[in-house]
């Protein structure tokens, strides 16, 4: 009858390869073709500099409340970017840097986060969800997106993005557990960006590291340096592989940092220090992929600034865009009926021709 | 004497340190709520932390169920809990706490357990933050039996209930309305607290009542303020207590007029308005000059933009016309 210690069934690794100045741990350095690399790194500068012109517009007051995403490039492209087509993307409120990737249009985003529900709209063909508010609710949904890709048959698999402080939410618990038991192709990418508002990571859970949780749920997870675009790519790439190949879900942890506000509604100057911000500013994601892809001689000052360019222009266009339609929208209030059912029920039909007709005596 | 102005976000601040200074028992659970992390993303918890202790007021990892679920418990273990969940459609992931266990653990215990637990919660359209930011759920707790069901109207009656809410025995949902928390108005009295079950008269009036709660106690007043032009007096009944409500001041209040509008920002089908009508035309049908008219929001979710928002949101004008059509 001993006492004796239980040896758990996994550990947990930490992956990281690219040191902050850009040079590559060269057995870890993953086989990523050039064209790859270049598009990972167009879609980190293009998911940055559109939140920094969101920023913008936000104080000009021309958009509401929303979630920059501003450091957490790496950790984002470098998960999406392994998925195909057919595969599903489930975020938060975030990743709109993972759905950039995916295909949204910054038209789409910027009238979102006008305030137009019709910028949510997926692009035909694009296998991913509209965002969740609510904390942590997005990731069984993954789980079940899984569960229907597998009982397809179909080889794809679904990949779901949360923030550490989501870890604390019986739905992620549950959804991880669900997902271990019935074996669905699921990654788990928790996004650690230190902070959900202004509650610090240590004091969400007094587990040293998030990865580890999957232990208990009996599937793997690993932790990497999330502002390491090639170590988040690595891990993905091995999740994705198991997913594909039937042996069940991942969760991935990936240190990063929520470089800018929570949302636009928050001061992280009262909860922070300045010192502990440039410490991450020297671990920037941008930065370090640039400095990888320019040794490597892939980029130069040249194609960055033709680069940069390019987007602002971009960028700016698109608000071109959006801003038509916010005209287009707003001459239509009737519209907040619409999309509530498949069929929409007479009574609504009444609400809707009344609001249509300003008739304060039909509604109801 | 002029009058010192607060906003209610400050007389809430100011009921919950009073309540905290009075009895050692009352502790606060919610995310963010402690000053490290800002005392609350709205600074309605400011300072406790510092001066009551972080064992008292506790920022809490993001996990509703169990904010809940261990008020409950420190509530039947002696404490009186005050529990903040950031926004009322988050009480939504709490929700097994708060109907199966808050609202009927008295009643299942047969009577051995009281849960003395506070709820608050905030919500309300007008930031343009959308479908899973700013319902209005009251009629969802009022409908459960077990709970009581509060929002201020005022920043001292918002107060006033809060610290009555606190000090009561059974759980109370205490509902604050976001955009309210930056508008002024008279400071509470010190140490006052308002009877629950109890409504108010905020304004007479002989020819219409509107009964009504909340951010639309305010729009009911600037209905009456219009119709006052044209002689038409409005009686504005605040509920305070959305359950259990004051039938006596209600039906006092109509049987005066022998008009009412009941007009809440909830939606209007099935809402709290439609319990209140129903009991008017039940008890007063005789007395009644029209049928009762109800104002509310129209049937979909809170729309996101600004501009959906306020076509969303129930005005002065649609509950002037609530009250023309009783006058026809
Ligand atoms: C169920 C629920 N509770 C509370 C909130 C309010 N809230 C919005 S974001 C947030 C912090 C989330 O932090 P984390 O999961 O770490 O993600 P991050 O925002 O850092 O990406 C909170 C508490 C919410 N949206 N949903």
């Amino acid at each position: 009858m001993p006492r004796k210690e239980i040896g758990l069934e996994s550990t947990i690794d930490y992956l990281s390869i690219l040191d902050t100045k850009g040079k590559p741990d060269k057995d870890l350095e993953p086989r990523i073709g050039k064209e790859l690399l270049l598009d990972m790194h167009r879609a980190m500068v293009r998911a940055r500099r559109f939140d920094e012109h969101q920023l913008r517009w936000q104080r000009q007051g021309r958009l509401g409340t929303f979630a920059p995403v501003i450091g957490q490039e790496a950790s984002q492209i470098g998960t999406v970017a392994v998925l195909d087509d057919q595969d599903w993307m489930v975020p938060a409120y975030r990743q709109s840097a993972a759905a950039l990737w995916r295909g949204t249009p910054l038209a789409g985003l910027l009238l979102y986060n006008a305030g137009y529900n019709e910028g949510g709209e997926i692009p035909e063909g694009q296998n991913d969800l509209p965002i969740a508010i609510p904390v942590a609710s997005q990731i069984p949904h993954a789980v079940g997106i899984g569960y229907a890709l597998k009982q397809e048959g179909s080889g794809h698999l679904a990949m779901t993005y949360f923030g550490d402080g989501a870890t604390s939410e019986g739905d992620f618990h549950e959804a991880m557990n669900f997902a271990g038991v019935f074996n669905t192709p699921t990654i788990f990418v928790c996004e650690n960006n230190q902070y959900a508002i202004s509650v610090p990571r240590e004091k969400q859970t007094r587990a040293g590291t998030l990865a580890q949780k999957a232990i208990a749920y009996g599937i793997p997870g690993i932790q990497v340096d999330g502002n390491d675009i090639l170590a988040v790519y690595s891990a993905a790439s091995e999740a994705a592989e198991r997913a594909r190949k039937g042996d069940g879900p991942t969760l991935i942890e990936c240190v990063t940092y929520r470089m800018a506000v929570h949302t636009t509604a928050d001061d992280p100057g009262k909860y922070r220090t300045q010192k502990e911000e440039e410490q991450w500013q020297k671990k920037d994601p941008i930065e370090r992929f640039r400095k990888y892809l320019t040794a490597r001689k892939l980029l130069n000052k040249k194609k960055i600034e033709s680069l940069e360019e390019e987007l602002e222009k971009e960028v700016k266009s698109a608000w071109d865009e959006a801003e038509q339609r916010m005209a287009e929208l707003d001459r239509h209030p009737e519209v907040m009926f619409d999309h509530l059912y498949g069929e929409m029920p007479a009574y609504l039909g009444t609400q809707r021709k009344a609001m249509t007709d300003e008739d304060d005596d039909a509604n109801g | 004497m002029a009058q010192n102005k607060v906003t209610t976000l400050q007389a809430i601040n100011t009921a919950l340190h009073e309540a905290m200074a009075q009895d050692d028992s009352i502790l606060v659970f919610g995310e963010d709520v402690a000053d490290p992390e800002e005392g609350g993303v709205n600074g309605a918890t400011r300072g406790l932390s510092t001066e009551f202790g972080e064992s008292r007021v506790r920022s809490t990892p993001i996990s509703e169920q169990a904010i809940i679920g261990a008020a409950i418990g420190s509530a039947m273990a002696g404490m009186r809990p005050v529990a903040e969940i950031m926004l009322m459609n988050f009480s939504t992931v709490a929700m097994d706490m708060i109907v199966n266990h808050a609202a009927k653990l008295r009643y299942m215990s047969g009577g051995q357990t009281a849960v003395p637990l506070t709820i608050r919660v905030t919500t309300g359209a007008g930031f343009g933050t959308a479908g899973q930011h700013s319902d209005y759920l009251e009629a969802w707790f009022a409908h459960t039996a077990g709970l009581k069901v509060v929002t201020g109207s005022t920043p001292a009656e918002t107060a006033g209930l809060l610290k009555a809410c606190i000090f009561d025995d059974d759980p109370c949902i205490f509902i604050e309305n976001l955009p309210a928390y930056w508008q002024k108005g008279e400071a509470p009295e010190p140490g006052q607290t308002i009877p629950l079950g109890k409504a108010r008269i905020a304004r007479e009036g002989s020819d219409v009542t509107v009964v009504t709660y909340g951010p639309q106690v305010a729009v009911a007043e600037a209905a009456a303020e219009q119709l006052a032009e044209e002689k038409i007096t409005v009686e504005v009944v605040d509920l305070r207590t959305i359950q259990p409500w004051d039938r006596d001041t209600v039906l006092n209040a109509v049987a005066k007029t022998g008009r009412a509008v009941v007009s809440h920002e909830a939606v209007r089908a099935f809402g709290v308005g439609a319990e209140i009508s129903s009991v008017i035309h039940e008890e007063l049908f005789d007395q009644l000059r029209a049928p009762v008219q109800r104002v509310g929001a129209p049937s979909t979710a809170v729309p996101y933009s600004k501009a959906l928002e306020s076509a969303f949101v129930p005005d002065a004008d649609k509950v002037v016309a609530a009250i023309r059509k009783t006058l026809k």
